[in-house]
């Protein structure tokens, strides 16, 4: 399928983008040529896709929480400080 | 000026986050606990002097991380400046996208859960070099825009983008690596025969 959108932007410049549209650092424009790719591209959408899935499941394997403990220990140690005169 | 008052309302939503950065910062929980309680205590004192209205969580950041290079790069005697191999572009995809995950009408997601656990996420991250780190700490897991990464480290934009972009392709070929190590991948690796992997009994 030919694609007038699509004429001037390939695949590599899609891909050379790919972090900074998963990142949100892409402008209106930007953002727009990409999906207009990805519309037209589904070999250049899965790879996007599979990005964006990974990002996902890197941060949520990655949570920790705070054990009551240290977050006692540290509340306890601000009440104890002083500020900083202004 | 910012109100001392408020300091432990407006900082402790924050607080999970912060200790797994100190967690992935300083590799273990003893040195991770000691890093955010002195990261809260500089940020408490300091509070005065943070503006009212601008990115508080950034803030935070930077302080641990300032904090984080303070307390612990003194006794390293190189400050993390190991190069990273080269790694080729969508390591991880090029190896496994597209593989059954489609068609079996599953997400990538769903595959990936699969594929790697907490401590291999974590410790993979734990692998890369510190400016890599920090700089994939703090898009990934944090969320933070470039700029805010930039004005966390004190780095140039472009700096963060390349540290991002390479740290990235490191971080996928640990975890690639340690699916191939788990047998989960066709690898270098042989896998692991241990089966000693059956479930607790309850």
């Amino acid at each position: 399928m030919t694609d007038d959108l699509t004429d001037d932007h390939t695949c590599d410049d899609a891909l050379n983008e790919l972090y900074q549209f998963i990142d949100g650092e892409l402008d209106d424009d930007g953002r727009a040529r990409i999906e207009s790719h990805l519309n037209n591209c589904s070999p250049c959408l899965e790879a996007f896709d599979f990005e964006a899935d990974l990002r996902k499941v890197v941060a949520q394997r990655c949570q920790e929480r705070v054990p009551d403990e240290l977050r006692q220990r540290i509340l306890d140690a601000l009440e104890g400080s002083e500020p900083d005169p202004a | 000026m910012a109100d001392q008052a408020t300091f432990v309302d407006a900082t402790t939503p924050l607080m999970d986050g912060l200790f797994g950065a100190a967690m992935r910062l300083t590799r273990n929980q003893a040195d991770a606990e000691d890093l955010l309680q002195e990261t809260y205590l500089r940020a408490y004192r300091g509070y005065g002097r943070f503006e009212e209205g601008t990115n508080l969580r950034a803030w935070l950041y930077r302080i641990l991380t300032n904090t984080f290079i303070n307390m612990y790069r003194a006794k390293q005697r190189r400050p993390g400046e190991t190069d990273l191999a080269d790694v080729e572009d969508l390591y991880l995809y090029r190896r496994l996208g597209g593989l059954e995950a489609s068609q079996r009408g599953r997400s990538a997601e769903d595959e990936l859960m699969d594929l790697v656990t907490d401590s291999e996420v974590k410790a993979a991250i734990e692998a890369l070099p510190e400016q890599f780190r920090m700089a994939v700490l703090l898009a990934d897991i944090e969320g933070f825009s470039y700029k805010e990464i930039a004005e966390i480290l004190d780095v140039p934009i472009g700096t963060v983008m390349s540290r991002l972009h390479r740290g990235r392709k490191a971080l996928q070929k640990s975890l690639h690596d340690f699916a191939a190590t788990r047998g989960l991948l066709p690898g270098p690796v042989e896998p692991d025969p241990d089966p000693v992997a059956s479930g607790p009994v309850k």
